[in-house]
């Protein structure tokens, strides 16, 4: 349970930054529903976490993909996350802008992809160029080819199968060394 | 939470969901939806509608080729790309209802506006947009509610759709409304995979077997009389346009012809030239005035929600 404020101007000062760094550990430990080797922060899902003086702790999220069906499921988490380390008040706000990149995906975030058998997606900035407002974006009818190295061989001879996947982020792609195919988080 | 069980989803507590799986509110919920100052709420919330029930609809004809598809990665492929739409369509959705305030219902004429008061206290909800509007008050260009025909027809549909919707969300980006911007910029990175995937598609059948080719501009033929109702301009378009909330379709041709010769041109297909399907009175899509095709769609699309007034919610 949070307790509200005393009125000493120095307690109050440690008392609250101990509660951002609690309510930020707790809601950084909620993991994605659909890539559960991920935290929201790994993945640059979880934007902002403040804590209010009367001590209502705001959570700020932005979305992967518009339909991303798992949005709902991260709110709750979250929400659940937040009760369990004593905080009763939790708002989630939605940031839609700017919006996600898998360039916002940690380096811890990347390897532990890696390490579950998925591609890490490369930077997305060169996809982006291009992309300011108003501006066509150019169309690419050849799939462009990225050096994506196999997650289990780690040979750079993979083949693009389809550029999606199970879920909105991930594309799948097929190693001609070790033949196994694998899915890659596609740069957005 | 995941559903790997199917009880875990209908014994959660305090939920009036009713469907495995589909634990949706309001998509705008933590959102700051407050309207631009110099928009009229009513012009806003239908751009909205015609924005959103173009990308409801074709979520709509692209998740029947679910099951139907030549190849699982395709069939994956339509899924994704109907699921980004989807939730295009519900951002929108949910936009035009807060746009359109509580009076939304009753300045539509609505014969359900007595079942309104849904998502976020302001308008009708995302739901009742969707699954309860007549026909004549969808917004949609007619081009998106033809029946799918063949997996060429759906290429051809998917090419003309995507490469005009890109053109418009890549200029909505840079507009006045903060949430029609966002949705843009994210829709723009999706559909910019949609329209590539579609002209890959496109591009391989037209420059393939005899048999491909002659499907593939079957298909361009089928759809293109629908082309032309893209670029024409709705009145309030023009009025959104002039106040930098909404585009004026009709800039988009350039961009859209470049794209669609380059395409053709690597398919090694002609330009169509079947005409322009006339619109009814001068009224099309956009009016409310719409095909054959789209009451059939409607009906499946409504009939659940129809079929269950007791406050089935999605």
């Amino acid at each position: 349970m949070v307790t509200p404020v005393s009125g000493d101007w120095c307690q109050d000062t440690i008392y609250h930054s101990q509660l951002v760094h609690r309510a930020r550990a707790a809601a950084e430990a909620v993991v994605d529903p659909e890539l559960p080797m991920l935290t929201l922060a790994d993945l640059g899902v979880l934007r902002e976490v403040r804590v209010g003086a009367d001590g209502g702790v705001t959570v700020s999220i932005t979305p992967t993909y518009t339909g991303c069906p798992a949005m709902d499921a991260m709110r709750k988490d979250l929400r659940a996350a937040l009760r369990g380390a004593g905080f009763e008040e939790v708002r989630i706000d939605v940031a839609l802008h700017p919006a996600w990149t898998t360039d916002w995906i940690s380096d811890g975030g990347r390897r532990k992809l890696a390490e579950a058998g998925i591609a890490p997606p490369g930077p997305a900035s060169a996809r982006a160029r291009g992309r300011q407002a108003g501006w066509p974006v150019p169309l690419t009818l050849t799939p462009p080819r990225r050096r994506v190295p196999c997650p289990r061989c780690g040979s750079e001879d993979t083949e693009l199968t389809s550029e999606f996947g199970a879920t909105a982020c991930k594309a799948l792609r097929r190693c001609t060394a070790c033949r196994e195919p694998f899915e890659h988080v596609k740069e957005i | 939470m995941s559903f790997d069980n199917a009880y875990e989803a209908i014994t959660e507590e305090n939920d009036s969901r009713w469907a495995f799986g589909t634990g949706f509110d309001d998509p705008l919920s933590g959102v700051d939806t407050v309207l631009p100052p110099d928009v009229d709420g009513a012009d806003l919330a239908q751009y909205c509608l015609m924005l959103g029930d173009d990308a409801l609809v074709m979520s709509h004809r692209l998740q029947e080729w679910c099951t139907r598809a030549p190849e699982l990665e395709d069939e994956v492929a339509i899924a994704n790309i109907a699921l980004d739409l989807l939730g295009q369509a519900r951002f929108l959705l949910a936009r035009a209802s807060a746009a359109e305030g509580p009076a939304g219902s009753a300045a539509d004429g609505s014969a359900d506006s007595a079942a309104a008061g849904a998502a976020g206290g302001a308008g009708r909800g995302e739901d009742e947009l969707a699954f309860l509007r007549e026909e004549s008050q969808f917004r949609n260009v007619r081009l998106v509610e033809l029946v799918n025909g063949d997996f060429a027809h759906t290429m051809a549909r998917l090419l003309i759709f995507s490469t005009w919707r890109l053109a418009l969300l890549a200029r909505l980006v840079a507009l006045q409304d903060p949430v029609i911007a966002a949705i843009a910029a994210k829709g723009v990175k999706e559909v910019t995979y949609h329209r590539d995937w579609a002209a890959r598609w496109v591009v391989r059948l037209g420059d393939g077997t005899e048999l491909s080719r002659s499907r593939m501009a079957e298909g361009l033929a089928a759809v293109w009389p629908l082309v032309d109702e893209l670029f024409r301009p709705h009145e309030l378009e023009l009025r959104l346009a002039a106040v930098r909330v909404g585009v004026d379709p009709s800039v988009l041709r350039p961009e859209f012809d470049a794209v669609l010769a380059e395409v053709l041109r690597a398919a090694t297909l002609a330009w169509p030239q079947t005409p322009a399907l006339a619109g009814v009175a001068g009224l099309f899509g956009r009016h409310g005035v719409h095909t054959e095709a789209m009451g059939y769609l409607l009906a499946e699309l409504q009939s659940v929600r129809r079929g269950h007034h007791e406050g089935a919610s999605w």
